[in-house]
């Protein structure tokens, strides 16, 4: 572990558990293990990527941290402090020091609001200004720092194309300074010319305005070694791998992780020729009903007897790699 | 290699309200026997329209207005959409899989189905033929328990199957070619990449021919023989994908290289992104569509008549102007 106080975020051992209920009394017949047991922490200034599949649960630890959803069990420490166990009026008062981007800039902005009013409406929620004069300055500053013309904050989203409206959701993710940004796949919904513009942007901010981290949650994964210092591999609920961005790509020591790094094709046929494709059989079991043991093990190539009977735990490889597989 | 299919000159718009959208204008492309070429572009760029166009599924507003689609000796423009030619060839000839396994498929029918009426219409197999040659069919795609499978709807199957069987209708009536039209993007990387290696071994197996139209690089990088890269209805530049990666000439083409993130890449690499928008595609004018992005723009860009695509040697193309 890194010194702890340079943490801004850890989570440890977090558990979010969805019910599923059956018949009129809605009895509970089993659980969703969307998050098991997942622990990492994000340092002052860095970006974290969390990539997987969809229905691996990086939503749902994102949503965990703000609060969204209430987990079962574990600790989220921001700035020193447990969120789990905050008040309401307390959860309220974190959020304007996490943020958080969505995916979709169609359907997470209100399309009855302005432009203006949909990033400054923080402002006034956490009363961060005093004044008109001083909302409307602040205001024109958030609109300049994202690549936005201030004149436009009178129109409606429908008025913006899709790389101007994940802008606006930015620009209202920075309205109240916060020092952590929850970004859910800011830009899948986006065109590839268009993806490259929000992601240089969000890196240019991070570069200007000191003191921020990102949780980038992601599932392409070149998008997501290209901005994260260090990189969470998860599946079915649990973390597999951490490490940093470059180990990743040129040392990664979990089958699944290297599986999914060569399901990945390189945008050049030379480099693609004499790459290993390891295509994985099966599909993602149901998180409803996991595998026992280690939950990749009926797809793993490397897959083992005790694969099937033992859940491995995260462990350190060295200080800056963790794996979670018994054959490692 | 012989020619299997000729596409010459295609136009298709669309006379909205709002004035005449030409999504495909003036597009000519080949595709070889047992040959596998990708259309990439970005959304709006006309790739899947011009598919459809060769497939005539355009409705309206939408119109054919010019070009030949040769095929088999035959323009397959000379023939009406509803014709019995056109039907032969639709599914019989030249099989179409589109990107959402969740709405291509019929819900209200089994899949079994589904597989066994192509069979039965193009090749006028018996009901008991047919269902023996689906199960056959399933079990290629990897579908496991076949015989019992048949009788499931698609949603007992998850998107990655049911686009499994999407390959499997495509590819029941032995087609020339296939069109896979954006097959992998709604599915995870690893069920991609499964689904690829599958419809590569499958043509192979069949001696079809594939066009895969896509947004991303990486997949034409690893599949295609040769690229065609399309923007705002025009294809701008083509090549085999060696010469496209290697020696990119137009500024369309070498920006949407420099703006991807690569998975192998070195840390503290920048990305370049392609300023402004693509263009609303409605009464646009001659000149160049990419000029007010481009970053190498002359003079004679903006007023003069887009350039044609010029040969460069190598089977290699591009419509820009030389420098």
């Amino acid at each position: 572990m890194n010194n702890l106080s340079e943490n801004i975020l850890s989570v440890e051992n977090l558990k979010m558990y969805f019910p599923v209920t059956r018949g009129l009394l809605r009895k509970k017949v089993a659980d969703v293990k969307a998050v098991d047991d997942v622990s990492f922490h994000i340092q002052r200034d860095e970006t974290l990527g969390l990539v997987g599949e969809s229905g691996c649960g990086k939503t749902t630890v994102g949503r965990c941290i703000m609060r969204l959803y209430e987990p079962n069990e574990g600790k989220v420490i921001f700035e020193g402090d447990d969120i789990l166990t905050y008040s309401p009026a307390q959860v309220r008062g974190a959020r304007s020091q996490i943020a958080m981007i969505f995916q979709d800039p169609y359907s997470s902005l209100d399309p009855r609001q302005n432009a203006g009013n949909i990033v400054g409406e923080p402002l006034k929620i956490h009363r961060m200004v005093k004044t008109p004069a001083e909302y409307k300055d602040r205001l024109e500053e958030l609109f300049a720092i994202v690549g936005l013309d201030p004149g436009m904050k009178n129109r409606f989203p429908h008025e913006f194309s899709g790389g101007q409206r994940q802008r606006i959701g930015i620009a209202r993710a920075l309205a109240c300074e916060p020092s952590l940004i929850i970004c859910d796949e800011p830009i899948s919904a986006l065109d590839v010319s268009i993806q490259a513009q929000i992601i240089n942007l969000l890196q240019e901010l991070q570069d200007r305005l000191k003191g921020l981290s990102y949780l980038f949650i992601a599932h392409d994964l070149s998008v997501v070694r290209h901005i994260s210092d260090r990189v969470a591999v998860m599946y079915l609920g649990r973390i597999m791998e951490i490490t940093d961005s470059q180990t990743l790509y040129k040392n990664p020591l979990h089958p699944y992780t290297k599986a999914l790094l060569s399901a990945v094709p390189i945008a050049d046929p030379a480099v693609e020729k004499n790459r290993e494709h390891i295509i994985l059989q099966g599909e993602v079991p149901s998180p409803m009903n996991p595998p026992e043991g280690c939950a990749f093990h009926p797809r793993c190539p490397m897959a083992a007897p005790e694969c099937k009977k033992i859940t491995p735990e995260l462990r350190s490889i060295d200080n800056k790699h963790e794996v979670a597989c018994l054959r490692v | 290699m012989s020619v299997l299919l000729d596409v010459k000159n295609l136009t298709t718009q669309f006379n909205t309200e709002a004035g005449i959208v030409k999504a495909v204008n003036d597009v000519s492309f080949q595709l070889n026997e047992q040959e596998i070429i990708g259309l990439v572009g970005e959304s709006g760029c006309g790739k899947s329209v011009s598919q459809l166009s060769v497939m005539q599924l355009i409705s309206a507003p939408g119109k054919i207005t010019n070009g030949e689609v040769n095929f088999e000796g035959r323009n397959l423009l000379d023939y009406e959409s509803n014709s019995d030619e056109m039907r032969a060839i639709r599914g019989g000839k030249i099989a179409m899989i589109f990107q959402e396994p969740m709405t291509s498929l019929n819900p209200t029918l089994t899949i079994g189905r589904q597989l066994t009426e192509m069979l039965e219409l193009h090749l006028n197999m018996t009901k008991e033929a047919a269902r023996e040659r689906a199960v056959e069919l399933l079990k290629q795609v990897g579908i496991s328990g076949a015989e019992s499978r048949l009788d499931d709807y698609p949603h007992n199957f998850s998107g990655g199957m049911r686009q499994r069987v999407m390959i499997a209708i495509g590819l029941s009536c032995n087609p020339r070619i296939l069109i896979a039209d954006e097959p992998t993007t709604a599915l995870d990387v690893t069920t991609q990449a499964q689904l690829l290696e599958l419809m590569k071994d499958m043509v192979s197996k069949y001696n079809a021919s594939l066009v895969i139209v896509t947004h991303n690089l990486g997949v034409v990088a690893r599949y295609a023989h040769r690229i065609y890269i399309m923007y705002a209805g025009n294809i701008v530049e083509s090549g085999t994908t060696e010469e496209i990666f290697a020696n990119p000439q137009h500024p369309y083409t070498k920006g949407l290289l420099k703006c991807i993130p690569r998975l192998d890449e070195e840390k503290g690499r920048k990305l370049v992104p392609i300023e402004g928008l693509p263009p609303n595609l409605i009464n646009m004018k001659s000149s160049c569509a990419f000029a007010p992005r481009c970053s190498e723009r002359l003079e004679r860009c903006l007023t003069e008549a887009a350039p044609p695509l010029r040969d460069i040697g190598n089977g290699h193309y591009v419509g820009c102007f030389e420098k």
